[in-house]
Parts: structure tokens; C-alpha cells; sequence
């Protein structure tokens, strides 16, 4: 499972201190939302990422806790303002307890 | 047998019931939802942008993009889903704009809605009804 599970972001390389960017993100998720069965009539149980969460040198950007509605393939964009040169930690929590994290640098000229 | 004029408005009204009847149940979760989130106090409108697509050929990934200036968290309901939580927003004092767009699944034809809370602790909602072609629920 967590084999097939690839976070992908898409962030600035280089922004203007005070600006603000867009961040695109994406992560390989099944999604599973406990609702379908099985072809031998057996639910499938849930297994979903239920939490988002952008920070940017430990200040949060954005927090999302996500339901089953949202789809297959997890896919967040918003936009965030970078005071100074540092880090975007992106982390996702999955359902099962794993935690996926990854982060990208940007450079305030 | 010949469709009379009145037995086509009995045909139609009865649809209509049929139709409205299920929604009930739904609705009332709805209520509970926003209850809880607002804690019951008064939901105003403006203020909010909920984009979504007019018709979504598959209920599986419709686009939805939600913006509300000032607020400090979004919560975002589709009615018509067997569970009609989709997922709250909470903006952190980085966040550029209180916006953000995702893919979420709607069952059938629906509304989806959007409830901001604002900095100083009122709520504004938006709704746009979105109709599906194929949902996307697996059911």
C-alpha cells in the first residue's frame, strides 16, 4: 500500500518576500470511502487520508480534515505568503496511521 | 389509455413527491452538520465564492474551488451524498488568500455547500446545485 502512495507538490523555486504563491499538490491515494462492496457483497472498509496540512517553517498555511467525498488521488491548491527563505512541509495522515511527508525549500531575493 | 391533461399533472406531481421525499432524512443531517459547525448561530450570505462546475459529466473527481477573504476555516458539505461531509479548511496565518480548490465526489445530482466562519465569528454559506451524470459513490 504504501508502495503506491507518492506525494507530488508543485511549488516556486525562487519568490519575492511578501508574495504570494500557488501551491499545487497531489498524492497517489486509493481514497477507499468504506461505502462500495466487494464483488462478493463484503464492504470494503474505509481507508481515506483524513488530514492535510501545509506549514511553512512551523507556521501553518493551511489545515484540511478531509471525508470520504473527496476523491481518489487527493488534490489541494491554495495559495500561501513567504516571509523569508525556508521550507514548506507538506504531511498527509492516512487512515491506517502512516504519515506522509515532503517538503519543498523556497528562496526569498 | 389516453394521457389526459389531468392524469399528466397527477403523473408529474407524484414525481415530484417521489423525488423530494428521500431528501428529507439528508436534509436534516445537513442541519445537524451546520449546527455543529456554527453552533447554531445565524448564517448569513456574500462574502463567499463557491465555484463548480454546472454539470460534472463524472461524480467521481467534480472540481470545486471555495474562497471566502478574512474567514479562518471552510467547511464544505455535499447534501446529497450518503455521508455529506467533504472536508473542513482551516487557513493558517500564511495563507495568502482564505481560498482553495480540490476534487471531491458527489453521488447523483445535488447541491454542494459552503459555510465560511469569519475572523470575527460570523458564518456566510454559499450553494450551487451541480448536476451528474455518473455518480460517483460506487453504490
Amino acid at each position: 500500500m504504501s508502495a503506491e502512495v507518492k506525494p507530488r507538490v508543485r511549488v516556486p523555486k525562487t519568490a519575492a518576500a511578501g508574495e504570494s504563491i500557488v501551491i499545487k499538490t497531489l498524492i497517489s491515494h486509493v481514497m477507499e470511502t468504506g461505502t462500495r462492496k466487494d464483488s462478493d457483497g463484503n464492504v470494503i472498509p474505509r481507508q481515506i487520508i483524513n488530514r492535510f496540512t501545509c506549514d511553512f517553517n512551523g507556521e501553518s498555511v493551511i489545515d484540511v480534515n478531509i471525508e470520504p467525498a473527496v476523491s481518489t488521488n487527493p488534490y489541494f491548491e491554495f495559495e500561501a505568503v513567504v516571509p523569508e527563505t525556508g521550507e514548506f512541509t507538506f504531511t498527509w495522515y492516512d487512515d491506517n496511521g502512516e504519515v506522509y511527508t515532503t517538503t519543498a525549500p523556497v528562496e526569498v531575493s | 389509455m389516453e394521457l389526459t391533461r389531468r392524469g399528466a399533472l397527477a403523473l408529474g406531481a407524484g414525481a415530484a413527491l417521489a423525488t423530494l421525499l428521500p431528501m428529507r432524512p439528508a436534509n436534516a443531517a445537513i442541519e445537524d452538520r451546520i449546527a455543529a459547525f456554527t453552533g447554531g448561530a445565524d448564517v448569513g450570505e456574500g462574502g463567499i465564492t463557491l465555484n463548480t462546475p454546472e454539470i460534472a459529466e463524472n461524480g467521481n473527481t467534480v472540481p470545486v474551488s471555495v474562497s471566502a477573504p478574512g474567514a479562518v476555516s471552510i467547511m464544505m458539505l455535499a447534501a446529497g451524498n450518503p455521508n455529506p461531509d467533504v472536508g473542513v479548511f482551516n487557513f493558517g496565518p500564511l495563507a495568502a488568500t482564505q481560498a482553495a480548490s480540490t476534487r471531491i465526489r458527489l453521488a447523483g445530482t445535488q447541491d454542494v455547500i459552503a459555510i465560511a466562519k469569519m475572523a470575527d465569528g460570523s458564518f456566510v454559506q454559499a450553494t450551487n446545485n451541480v448536476k451528474v451524470t455518473i455518480g460517483g459513490c460506487g453504490g
